[in-house]
């Protein structure tokens, strides 16, 4: 589904992302961990096009197709998904609005008509109790005033209301106290299969309790230093990431 | 004879030559207004004596006067001579379809939604016979005169009710007021008046669209609204149609006068056109606006959406002279590419109790500058007023331009005003968020904009609301990204 060859990427002219290299298939929940400042949100925001990350080197191919070249809404349209480490808040948009644009958007790229109130307002109902959000948040303007943890749950609604075929997760579950995770875990577990793939970024192993990964890599210093399954979460659990920080900075100095 | 007596002779009688007595043969008056210029236009419109004894009267007044610079908009010096002030409405030539419309403005129908028949009739296209617009204009007029109430033509109200005009021209907005309402006052040569009698309830929108002999009226117009004891209308000014004209200079006049638990919604789209994108021709929009509250529970509320023009200059107030009389203005101005924008309202309390409200949202983008200017003024016998003044600007970019200005006089210390503003920047992160959710730049900009402006759209009459919306979208196109 998506495949990343040696991609390098800088940001206000610095080098940040360093030859990644990255396969992920249909079905398959990968999980990127790593100290603060590694790289893990360059690359989520690499990945969904955004304009001052600039990529110096490499490929990137999603679904077959090189989206290197593509705009930002048309990756979205593709099927790949962001859910934001920081949310931004839009004043006077409704959820509601806002998705139906999003919804209409994405199905008329694919040629389909706009979809009506009726089953718009129903796939709403669905989802919202899918993720277990509350019909008060989404009745506000788009994650203002919202707490960091509602914001979180709001991303993941989003997710739901779209269906991609490959979900970013970037930290979600950062503020979130332990029965919020435990529901935007389960919203993620509902929504895979085996059709869609799922890249968890994170730098505890406490998600990973709920979302069990296929495969465990530790970003370091815009490299891949370091890939597992799920026991090398618990070892970075366990050690911290000094000892990969020695191992690595060992090898490089 | 002296060198310079002949000159003058030559110069008075060539004025002569030109004088009232010939010019009356023709359908419009030469450049320049003067006395007889005036006499001209009164003696068109089939004025009475006492209509034109007013006209000269402000024509001998505004020649005293000089024009206001304080406005924060820049444009080279107008010269009053070189601007004709009459030319008769002449019919548009009728097109057969509207294959022979400019394609431009017909795209721009399209994104905002305007039906085809409406797109026929603002483009001068013949109209079907089924939906012949006289049939929709006769049904209008018979439910109206059955509850007494009068739109009409300024030109027919003063013909038909002079008794009307006489008490209430002038009465919220004196002549002298200032520069352009004086030179309005003398030149004005059409508009529409309306009145709603004692205990009536208007039961629909009123909108110039459906006034017969509406054509042709931009530059001068003068509107008066009166509303009796008790009674209530709504009232719709311009369209979200792209609006041309030849005249450059607007300096129109509305006025707008409740008695007691009387109420005035006025709502307008001003959407003139705005200049090339880079700043050339475009309108000059100079216009006085203004209600009185003259009854006890009487209320005024004006609602506008400004995106056209080239210079907008223009504070819709109120003066809230009844006790528990109540003052409203919500405001959406959006300025791009070179437009300016000088906006705003005043609000000025004398009854007790009374209660006022500004919400003004300004856009700037391009290289325009949007400035809001508000007064709140509390007189001394005004026991408990109140104020909320809400001013935000949003900038899209970093060429634009937002300012206020606002202004608070308080004579009475039991007042309560309050005053916020802010001022934002479109965040390229709220474009980027859209953008990630499959919804392109032109859209989230639209989304974005609308969610920033809807406070003062929700007070649009819904058909409005909706067209006002895209146009917004419209006005910002291509001004992000
Ligand atoms: N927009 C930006 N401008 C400048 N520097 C940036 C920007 N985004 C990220 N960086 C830098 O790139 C590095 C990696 O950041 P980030 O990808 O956010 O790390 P992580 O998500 O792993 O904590 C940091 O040094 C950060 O300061
Ligand atoms: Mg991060």
């Amino acid at each position: 589904m998506l495949k990343i060859k040696n991609l390098h990427a800088s940001v206000a002219g610095q080098q940040i992302l360093k030859g990644i290299n990255l396969e992920i298939k249909a079905g398959e929940v990968h999980a990127i961990m790593g100290p603060n400042g590694s790289g893990k949100s360059t690359l989520a925001s690499v990945l969904a096009g955004r304009e001052e990350y600039e990529v110096t080197e490499g490929e990137v191919e999603f679904l077959g197709k090189n989206i290197l070249d593509l705009s930002p809404e048309d990756r979205a349209r593709e099927g790949l998904f962001l859910a934001f480490q920081y949310p931004v808040e839009i004043p006077g948009v409704s959820s509601n609005n806002f998705l139906r644009t999003a919804l209409n958007q994405i199905r008329q790229y694919k040629g389909l008509e706009p979809m009506d109130a009726v089953h718009f307002l129903k796939r709403m109902k669905e989802k919202m109790s899918l993720v277990e959000i509350d019909q008060k948040l989404i009745n506000r303007s788009l994650n203002e005033g919202f707490s960091g943890g509602e914001k979180k749950r709001n991303e993941i609604f989003q997710m739901a209301m779209l269906e991609p075929k490959l979900a970013i997760l970037d930290e979600t579950d950062s503020g979130l106290d332990i029965d919020a995770l435990r529901i935007v875990a389960n919203g993620v577990n509902k929504l895979k299969s085996k059709d869609n793939a799922t890249i968890v970024v994170t730098h505890y192993q406490r998600l990973l309790d709920y979302i069990v990964p296929d495969f465990v890599h530790v970003l370091y210093k815009g490299r891949i230093v370091k890939s597992g399954d799920k026991s090398l979460a618990m070892e970075l659990e366990d050690k911290g990431y000094d000892w990969i920080k020695v191992d690595v900075d060992g090898v490089v100095s | 004879m002296s060198k310079d007596n002949q000159i003058l002779e030559e110069l008075t009688s060539s004025e002569y030559k030109y004088g009232f007595e010939t010019l009356i043969e023709n359908d419009s008056a030469p450049k320049g207004i003067n006395e007889d210029i005036i006499r001209f236009i009164s003696a068109k419109k089939e004025e009475p004596e006492w209509m034109l004894e007013l006209r000269l009267k402000a024509y001998r007044h505004w020649i005293t006067l000089e024009e206001p610079t304080w406005p924060n908009v820049h444009y080279p010096k107008i010269n009053f001579q070189d601007i004709i002030y009459y030319s008769a409405p002449k019919p548009r030539k009728e097109l057969q379809s509207l294959d022979e419309v400019d394609p431009e403005l017909l795209e721009t129908f399209k994104k905002l939604g305007i039906s085809l028949e409406e797109q026929k009739r603002l483009s001068g296209v013949a109209v079907d016979a089924v939906i012949d617009s006289v049939s929709v204009k006769t049904t209008f007029k018979k439910t109206l005169g059955e509850l007494g109430i009068i739109f009409c033509s300024f030109s027919e109200a003063v013909r038909e009710h002079p008794d009307l005009i006489k008490k209430y021209l002038g009465s919220v907005v004196p002549m002298t007021d200032n520069y352009y309402a004086t030179l309005n006052s003398a030149v004005f040569t059409d508009g529409s008046f309306c009145y709603i009698p004692k205990g009536v309830r208007c039961p629909m929108e009123l909108s110039t669209y459906f006034r017969i002999n509406a054509s042709g009226t931009g530059q001068f117009e003068r509107t008066l609204i009166v509303a009796d004891e008790g009674s209530y209308v709504s009232y719709l000014e311009g369209c979200t149609a792209p609006q041309r004209d030849e005249n450059q200079l607007h300096a129109a006049v509305v006025e707008i006068y409740t008695e007691t638990n009387a109420e005035v919604k006025y709502s307008t789209v001003q959407n003139w056109y705005p200049g090339s994108k880079e700043g050339k021709g475009g309108i000059y929009n100079f216009v006085t606006k203004r209600g009185l509250c003259k009854g006890n529970n009487s209320k005024i509320s004006w609602t506008q959406v400004e995106t056209g023009s080239a210079i907008t200059w223009k504070y819709p107030s109120c003066i809230l002279k009844g006790d528990n009389s109540v003052g409203e203005f919500y405001s959406v101005a959006v300025t791009n590419n070179y437009q300016q924008a000088d906006t705003g309202s005043k609000m000025i309390h004398l009854g007790k109790n009374t209660n006022s409200t500004i919400i003004s949202k300004g856009i700037s983008a391009g290289k325009s500058q949007n400035s809001y200017r508000g007064l709140v003024k509390i007189h001394k016998r005004a026991e408990n007023a109140r104020n909320f003044s809400q001013c935000d600007s949003l900038l899209m970019g970093d060429k634009c331009g937002a300012h206020t200005f606002p202004y608070i006089e308080i004579d009475n210390s039991s007042a309560k005003v309050e005053h916020e503003a802010t001022t934002s920047k479109i965040g390229e992160d709220q474009i980027f968020y859209c953008n990630q959710r499959g919804i392109d730049t032109e859209n989230a900009v639209a989304l974005i904009v609308n969610g920033y402006a809807k406070e003062v759209l929700n007070k649009l009459p819904m058909e409005f609301a909706v067209e006002a919306q895209k146009l917004l979208a419209l006005t910002l196109e291509g001004s992000v990204g």
